[in-house]
């Protein structure tokens, strides 16, 4: 009997409670947004103005205005698109080697890129500035950002991709080649349709940081190689009211990862636990 | 491993046909398996490990790029006797320590929490996810900006709005930022970290077989001994490595820092090495404060790494 009131008990509080955490933590993203769409002038109040009109103004001075956003984002996009590229071509052969046929001490080679990404960014940051600038003379330059954020991907890419290798069963691959099926034809008929879902789970962590990364960015871009992130910062402009246009630029370029993210949250998860979890 | 899988292929081949080949296939076997790995080695190597080496030995010189600096020289150990004498140095070690085990601590026993409610069936589950995972969704430096100017703010924030309306007094003078800088910024990165450890811990619940569950409440278990002795050693993995990567990614936060006090009261390690070298241009101090951080890193990797090691070690085994 006391038993089934505790049941009872739990299946009134256990959603309530979910409830409430979930609208709490979700609460600082709808005001972000709330803000962005007032007009300026109603979104810095003191107290909130939370019935004001709603406007989409500060999404088109965003792109219209001197210093538009737009190249920003282009550069966002190139520098993620194209690290998560690279990535993959250089992570998924390191995993190969890993999982499928391990090379002998395979898990000294998984400490030793794991233990690169323990290591701060910050403390090699100087160096690479240096050389960028002084050296190779690139400063501001999208290329040096898509090589960083390809070395800052790849050990989290080489953990997942051969985590998701080693669930190819090796008697599989075993047989193919007994039957004299080449090396090639092994890779595209048995491993890539079994691995696909974990290229797809690889990229969009890979995409997802580096399209959030800011340090490196902001440190060794200016204005030509200028990225979304770093932009944003710039919508600071305490002369006027600013806060309604930085809601916009802040809700803008968190947009795709949102939207990445939800449209994949299983993916998300398998991605975030370096492929622990399936 | 190399030794187990080759011999069952060199069988398959007619030997015959190609003695010479036979004599050198151990070597270029093995040199056939490691391959692969070399490109994303290499590139590692070159992209991550050379400029730390390059920090190193700029760490031993005197070398400022301000415009009346004297040329560089060696400095022995002069930087990091700066690094360890200015106080605002110390303080910035300390607040990297605070700040990481707060953030950790708290988003763990509060994605624990979270992740066992939203292991329950219930009407709109699936919705109440969603809503947890958004804030791990938003770019950090805009949720630092955001959450710096349009939440915690003097007077036009969120925070100080809500207070008002609520009826207490002076709310629109509470200067959050500027009177408690690290915990707003513990705050904002709690509310962004917790989602990610809540999704690994999830996952892990949710790879708990439930008849073993069913079996524990038949016989008798009541839910706190499930939960002590079925449930927590099952996720204990999962809580280990939500804390390891949760560790790895606040030691290094920048973002928030910038985006929300910009540095007042609240620099750690990584602002003050970007501040040492970007506004003050010393680049021999910043270099010994990098090898200081690569250091302090060093010593966390190792119990991180034997936390991670497990779950390699667990499935080598059952290999």
């Amino acid at each position: 009997m006391r038993n089934w009131n505790r049941q009872r008990v739990a299946k009134i509080v256990i959603p309530i409670a979910a409830w409430l955490i979930g609208i709490i933590f979700v609460i600082p993203i709808l005001y972000m947004v709330l803000t962005s769409l007032h007009a300026p002038q109603d979104a810095q109040t003191y107290p909130p103005s939370w019935g004001a009109p709603l406007t989409l103004e500060n999404y088109s001075s965003l792109f219209t205005s001197a210093n538009p956003i737009t190249p920003a984002l282009i550069n966002s996009v190139i520098t993620s698109v194209i690290s998560t590229l690279l990535v993959l071509a250089l992570a998924i052969p390191a995993a190969y080697a890993l999982a499928i046929k391990p090379v002998k001490k395979w898990s000294d080679a998984m400490f030793f890129f794991l233990s690169t990404k323990m290591l701060p960014m910050v403390a090699g940051i100087l160096p690479i500035y240096l050389f960028t600038t002084q050296v190779i003379n690139m400063p501001d330059n999208v290329i040096v950002l898509i090589l960083l954020y390809t070395a800052m991907n790849l050990p989290i890419a080489v953990w997942m991709m051969r985590s998701f290798l080693a669930e190819v069963p090796p008697a599989i691959i075993e047989a193919a080649s007994i039957d004299g099926a080449s090396t090639l034809r092994i890779l595209t008929r048995i491993v890539a349709p079994i691995s696909m879902p974990g290229v797809a789970a690889t990229s969009l962590i890979c995409f997802i940081f580096a399209w959030n990364e800011q340090l490196y960015a902001k440190v060794l871009t200016s204005v030509a190689a200028q990225t979304g992130p770093v932009f944003v910062n710039t919508l600071i402009q305490t002369e006027h009211a600013y806060l309604a246009e930085l809601a916009a630029g802040a809700t803008l370029i968190s947009l795709p990862v949102l939207i990445a993210g939800f449209a994949a949250q299983d993916k998300l998860v398998q991605g975030l636990s370096l492929g622990a979890v399936k | 491993m190399a030794s187990v899988t080759a011999p069952p292929r060199t069988r398959t081949e007619p030997a015959a046909t190609r003695p010479p080949a036979a004599y050198k296939k151990w070597g270029r076997e093995s040199w056939k398996l490691r391959a692969p790995l070399l490109p994303a080695l290499v590139f590692l190597i070159v992209v991550t490990q050379l400029p730390f080496v390059a920090t190193l030995v700029m760490s031993f010189m005197n070398w400022s790029a301000q415009p009346d600096a004297e040329g560089r020289s060696f400095a022995g150990l002069d930087n990091f006797k700066t690094v360890f004498t200015t106080p605002a140095y110390r303080t910035a070690v300390l607040n990297t320590i605070e700040m990481t085990v707060v953030v950790v601590g708290v988003s763990a026993v509060l994605a624990l929490g979270i992740a066992l409610l939203l292991n329950h069936a219930f009407i709109g589950r699936g919705l109440v996810r969603t809503m947890m995972i958004a804030p791990f969704l938003i770019v950090p430096i805009a949720a630092a900006v955001f959450w710096g100017n349009g939440i915690l703010m003097t007077g036009f924030g969120l925070v100080d709005g809500v207070l008002g309306q609520l009826g207490v007094p002076g709310a629109q003078d509470i200067a959050f930022l500027t009177d408690h800088p690290k915990l707003a910024i513990e705050i904002e990165l709690i509310w962004q970290w917790t989602p990610f450890m809540m999704l690994i811990l999830l996952a892990g619940l949710q790879s708990q077989d439930p008849e073993v569950l069913e079996a524990a409440s038949i016989d008798g278990c009541n839910g706190w001994q499930t939960f002590v002795h079925m449930t927590l050693p099952h996720v204990r993995r999962y809580l280990e490595l939500s804390i390891v990567l949760g560790t790895i990614f606040i030691v290094q936060n920048f973002d928030s820092v910038l985006g929300m006090t910009g540095g007042l009261n609240s620099t750690n390690i990584p602002y003050a090495v970007y501040e040492t070298f970007y506004s003050a241009k010393d680049y021999g101090v910043a270099s010994a404060l990098g090898v200081v951080v690569v250091i302090g890193s060093l010593i966390i990797a190792t119990f991180a790494l034997r936390v991670v090691s497990s779950l390699l070690t667990d499935e080598e085994a059952s290999r």
